[in-house]
């Protein structure tokens, strides 16, 4: 039974099947992202309850924030969703110089949504807007946040949501780059694409959450003082 | 006994360009919503359902389960079940407790 | 299998044998290997937890606070709660048992990803060490649950490695049962749908779900407890705004589903021992089936009842004392139907069968007394007393660690290839079985009589029960003990096994013991329902031989 004269490419041993290989890993990638919504179903949880509690906190952290950084970092995101998907389009047409231009493109968009964060974030711990004595900036105007009563419960929302977000999006770079070298290495075919499907259910599970977490972080306190 | 999928279809990349105007179009849509404070909960609302809607269409055009298995489905509603039962069930102590919000019951 | 001819025996490749070195193991890609490198791992943090269990119980004879002071002791019981918990219970069944069995028992070669089960075994060993790290820092004190504020703000132990420990164990859980999930969904053989797997596929299957879903939130948990304490954030810190209800909300989210995670396997090994060793079917297959999935649906919508006293709603608590009288019934089916399934068998009182006899009997007593608790006016007076301790014992070493060892001895001729000595299995159940009732059953008593737990000292009524139950200590010590020394002798020394010693049901029980490393020569391919004995080739051959003497 174990015929080792057919070996199918890409097609681990214990699998019988191209087709039962790919099954296997769709479902273990969204089972994996069921795993991941419930581990940020935490935060939003708390994110609910205490916008429940503190509605005024709420209004004025949120309006901390910077919508058209946010909303900039929206656009990037959802146009970053799009090059991954045409790049999975181009993987299962075997192009791979295609694939690997939309690979790119997904990566530099993925980058500058970091460095947005990171302006984001520095912005914050300049402002002593961030809940930790070793950023504690003197020079600030601010005090540090614990003086900032109820706003402070919004900020540490902010900061483990899109902190926790952040980190998905680096491990999810990382992964993006080991599919980019595979890719040029010449591994996937119109027979062999699912890691990149794969992957990209990942990039867009990723994009998802920020689609939830720009409205109820950036928005929330958008119209206060009018819009700005 | 493999369970059967339909992964050998290939999207057409018009759908691609739909799902991504319709994203650009719905986020433009939720910032000029939120500039207004409006009565209630409305604000919140609105956001949340635009949300769903963007969110939803990357689920079923860009990571294809319109065209998945109905495995995958299952997995997918298991999951905002789940959610839902962490959401709605600690909301659920919160809000009767008194002194949580304008939902719940207030303390005398 | 033993050589008839008196050859010189040339042991026959399989997967213990087929190569030796240290790497091999360390790098196996094998589940059966994996499967074994758990089983290690765990027997040794199993007697971590039991040495603080014995100091617990050496502590407890007297009233007196006399053995360590009160921070000691507050430490001892932590470590014996989470070494228990976390490095024991939950991986227990499902990584030793589930991972070498599932793929035989779904005519597989291997488990859907090898790479992520090696993986989930070392990130497994990580969090493991981690915990020891902590354990020579001094141990936690904050109890297993880890309460705020105490945990995030007073406690001077090491609560945040202790926490980084559990996040990264947690992981490993999580990669299991994805693992488990998909090689059930995509890997059947060819005939094996879903109403002719055998009922411990279901019940591991029910078990990845509340890994899956569960293991998450308490991941987020322990994350947000992590912060709270390094940085004074404030989610559970009134001071700061917060609710520190709110952690025993999300911790409690998943830690009851984890005890389901503890016992579903349990079952599912129950389900195998009583049809096997009663040469019958299941009775009410499909309702065994489906209450492991009820049981893990519906245990994760009762957390509250963790939290009656934490000042919940007593409206939320109501709702969650009904629906936790709910999740005892298909726990309660199943308890009927092994019971049916034993009526009219053919019993063989083999050491497994003991084993699940014993677990019927202590599972209903746990599960019953769990009822007690379930009541909200009841739980009141019992909450935090050792009745409570007593129920959750009940289930866990009662039922779940007693399927483990019934399971143990069942598969480990398949396992090792050796049977071990059945009068000394005999014997250990007998000792486990008198030293647990004798341990936790005064237990139910003096809990209910008002000793709280987590206190090293109490009033000088209680102690006849005390000292009852830490003499019952000493003889389950002693149970516990017996097997590791006889099955480790058997692994040179016991006779060597056929390919089905116990003329079981079961795919598993169509290759060799041991097994080849890719489990099966030949494709399997299913025709019929589980626990169909006319189908077992060595019933058939036993039934030809008597039919033949008979005739001649």
């Amino acid at each position: 039974m174990a015929d080792h004269a057919a070996h199918v490419p890409g097609l681990a041993h214990h699998f019988v099947s191209m087709e039962q290989q790919k099954e296997a890993g769709t479902i273990g990638m969204w089972l994996f992202l069921l795993t991941e919504v419930m581990f940020f179903g935490g935060l939003f949880l708390a994110y609910t309850i205490y916008r429940a509690k503190y509605p005024d906190g709420f209004l004025q952290g949120s309006h901390l924030l910077s919508v058209p950084l946010g909303g900039l970092n929206t656009v990037v995101l959802i146009v970053s969703s799009l090059t991954m998907a045409m790049a999975v389009y181009y993987s299962q047409l075997g192009e791979r110089k295609k694939l690997l231009g939309f690979l790119t493109l997904t990566l530099i968009l993925g980058t500058v949504f970091l460095v947005v964060k990171y302006f984001e974030y520095a912005e914050k711990f300049h402002h002593n807007l961030f809940p930790a004595y070793w950023t504690y900036n003197p020079a600030a105007d601010h005090p540090p946040t614990q003086y900032h009563g109820h706003v402070q419960v919004f900020l540490w929302i902010y900061f483990m949501m899109t902190g926790l977000h952040a980190l998905h999006m680096i491990i999810g770079i990382a992964l993006l780059l080991v599919i980019m070298f595979l890719a040029h290495r010449g591994k996937f075919t119109k027979e062999y694409n699912s890691p990149v499907e794969i992957f990209g259910l990942y990039w867009h599970f990723v994009d998802i959450v920020w689609i939830f977490l720009f409205p109820l972080l950036y928005l929330t306190g958008y119209h206060v003082g009018g819009g700005h | 006994m493999a369970e059967h999928t339909s992964e050998h279809h290939i999207v057409p990349l018009k759908y691609y360009f739909g799902v991504f105007a319709l994203l650009m179009v719905f986020t433009a849509l939720t910032v000029w919503v939120a500039q207004f404070d409006l009565p209630g909960l409305w604000n919140i609302i609105v956001a949340l359902t635009v949300a769903c809607i963007k969110a939803t269409a990357v689920v079923l055009i860009f990571m294809h389960v319109k065209w998945s298995s109905k495995l995958t489905q299952v997995i997918i509603i298991a999951g905002l079940f789940w959610l839902a039962i962490l959401l709605i069930m600690t909301m659920a102590d919160y809000l009767v407790r008194g002194g949580w919000g304008v939902l719940g019951v207030q303390p005398n | 299998m033993a050589n008839e001819m008196g050859h010189s025996e040339e042991p026959q490749k399989n997967y213990l044998n087929a190569s030796h070195t240290v790497k091999s193991w360390l790098l196996t890609l094998d589940h059966k290997r994996i499967g074994l490198l758990y089983l290690f791992s765990i027997s040794i943090f199993f007697a971590i937890g039991g040495i603080y269990a014995s100091l617990i119980r050496l502590e407890l004879i007297t009233p007196q606070g006399d053995l360590m002071s009160a921070e000691t002791y507050n430490r001892v019981f932590t470590m014996h709660g989470v070494m228990m918990i976390f490095f024991f219970l939950i991986p227990s069944i499902p990584a030793t048992l589930g991972n070498f069995l599932l793929p035989l028992m779904l005519g597989a070669k291997d488990v859907a990803f090898p790479r992520l089960n090696l993986l989930s075994w070392y990130v497994f060993m990580v969090g493991a060490i981690l915990m020891l790290i902590t354990i020579m820092s001094g141990g936690v004190d904050t109890g297993w649950t880890f309460y705020p504020p105490y945990s995030s703000i007073y406690s001077n132990t090491q609560v945040t490695l202790a926490g980084v420990s559990i996040f990264i164990t947690g992981f490993s859980s999580i990669l299991t049962g994805l693992n488990f999930m998909v090689t059930i969904h995509t890997m059947r053989a060819p005939g094996l749908t879903w109403f002719r797997l055998p009922l411990f596929v279901w019940a591991h299957y029910a078990t990845s779900l509340i890994q899956v879903l569960g293991t998450p939130v308490i991941a987020i948990t322990v994350l947000a407890l992590g912060f709270e304490r390094t940085l004074q954030i404030g989610i559970f810190d009134p001071k700061l705004g917060g609710d520190p209800v709110l952690f025993q909300h999300m911790f409690w989210f998943y830690s009851h589903p984890a005890v389901y995670i503890m016992i579903i396997p349990s079952m599912g090994v129950i389900s195998e021992l009583i049809a096997n060793m009663t040469r019958k079917k299941v009775f009410g297959y499909h309702f065994v089936a489906f209450s492991s999935l009820a049981i893990a649906v519906f245990g994760f919508l009762v957390w509250g009842h963790h939290m009656f006293t934490s000042s919940q709603s007593m409206y939320a608590g109501m709702v969650f004392s009904l629906i936790t009288y709910a999740v005892a019934i298909p726990s309660a089916i199943k308890t009927f139907n092994w019971t049916a399934t034993i009526f009219k068998g053919s019993v063989s009182y083999d050491t497994p069968m003991i084993y699940a006899l014993a677990f019927i009997g202590l599972f209903t007593i746990g599960g019953m007394t769990g009822l007690f608790l379930a009541a909200l006016g009841l739980d009141i007076h019992l909450h935090d007393t050792y009745f409570v301790v007593a129920h959750f014992h009940y289930v866990m070493v009662g039922g779940a660690i007693i399927g483990y060892l019934g399971g143990l001895h069942f598969w480990w001729p398949k396992i090792t290839g050796r049977m071990y000595p059945e009068i000394w299995g005999r014997i250990s159940a007998a000792i486990i079985f008198l030293g647990f009732n004798l341990t936790f059953f005064p237990q139910f008593i003096v809990g209910y009589l008002g000793m709280p737990r987590r206190y090293h000292a109490y009033v000088p009524e209680y102690q006849v029960w005390h000292v009852l139950s830490s003499a019952g200590a000493s003889l389950l010590a002693i149970g516990f003990i017996m097997p590791v020394a006889y099955l480790a002798w058997s692994l040179k020394y016991g006779e060597k096994a056929g390919d089905n010693p116990w003329m079981a049901a079961g795919l598993e029980w169509e290759t060799s013991s041991p097994p080849p490393t890719e489990n099966f020569t030949y494709q399997p391919v299913i025709d019929h329902d589980a626990y169909e004995f006319e189908h077992v080739k060595e019933i058939k051959e036993a039934a030809a031989k008597e039919a033949a003497l008979q005739t001649a």
